[in-house]
């Protein structure tokens, strides 16, 4: 649906959104991922369309954003809640609501597939996606994730 | 987590101005919302001036403003200000004893430390404003949620 006074337009992605996808988080995270990102279309914007969401924010034709997620049940014991795996924004289209309006878009689908709660996990230095997702009313929730590094292994 | 009284005053105040962006208010007005000390406050309120956080107009119907982008400071900004909050790894002192224990110790501490810095980073003034606003403990004590057009303040 597009939003007339700006002009965006947030709708599911198509095949033909990967590339601009991979350029944005090529930008954003200096690592080119073509693999990653095609695999995520195909599980997340090609099946499952009702529990799984790959959602675009397109301006005149240009890929401004995106946010992928998946209504999940009892995973950690529980109840079905949304998941945000990703949300991006393009570097100098930010601060004007675009990843608002993604946020928005997909609790909407979530909300229609009958959750109350969404949750992401982030790492916690990184600042400006927690703000953020606070600023969209998120707070800590009742999980902790916990982790240990594989004898014989190294911290990344 | 507590704050020392110096800190909560400012956010206290900070908040005040913040939600309430076109109104000048007295250090005196915020003092007796909150039953806390005038001198203590204005001390505050001048240390926030000196960082450029709030803006002092004196004279009659003076009082203070917030300068600050209420969608870039954040809560950190103000309690370092204040305190010294940092995690013992990030401050590099080691105050516990430098045995397996006391490193063990330190280990743990240091994760829950962490755990309240980035907290503390990742939440803005315009932010707190909003759960202000949503008064999400409304729920856990019966109240309702006030509706959307008496949000305010």
């Amino acid at each position: 649906m597009a939003n007339t006074s700006t002009g965006l337009r947030i709708r599911p992605a198509q095949l033909d959104d990967v590339p601009a996808v991979i350029a944005l988080d090529e930008e954003v995270t200096g690592l080119a991922k073509p693999g990653y990102w095609g695999d995520m279309f195909e599980r997340f914007g090609d099946r499952r369309r009702g529990q799984r969401f790959f959602l675009v924010a397109e301006r005149e034709g240009r890929v401004e954003g995106f946010v992928i997620g998946e209504t999940r049940a009892w995973e950690f014991g529980s109840p079905p809640c949304g998941w945000i795996f990703a949300i991006q924004v393009r570097p100098k289209g930010r601060l004007k609501g675009v990843g608002t309006q993604l946020f928005n878009a997909i609790c909407d689908r979530f909300r229609k597939t009958g959750v109350v709660s969404v949750r992401t996990m982030l790492a916690r230095d990184n600042t400006t996606i927690l703000s953020f997702f606070r600023s969209q009313g998120m707070m800590a929730g009742p999980f902790i994730e916990l982790e240990t590094t594989l004898e014989g292994g190294s911290p990344p | 987590m507590k704050l020392q009284k110096a800190t909560c005053f400012a956010l206290f105040a900070i908040l005040e101005l913040a939600a309430e962006p076109t109104r000048q208010l007295a250090a005196a007005e915020i003092a007796d919302k909150y039953g806390i000390s005038l001198h203590h406050l204005a001390k505050v309120l001048r240390d926030l001036g000196r960082a450029g956080i709030v803006d002092a107009a004196r004279g009659v119907g003076g009082g203070y403003r917030l300068a600050g982008n209420p969608k870039r400071l954040t809560l950190m900004d103000v309690i370092e200000l204040f305190e010294p909050i940092e995690s013992e790894t990030l401050s590099g002192d080691e105050p516990r004893p430098p045995t397996d224990i006391g490193r063990a110790l330190s280990l743990v501490l240091n994760e829950i430390d962490e755990h309240a810095l980035a907290t503390f980073r990742s939440i803005t003034i315009s932010t707190m404003l909003k759960i202000v606003r949503q008064r999400p403990w409304a729920a856990s004590l019966g109240e309702r949620r006030p509706r959307k057009r008496a949000q305010r303040g």
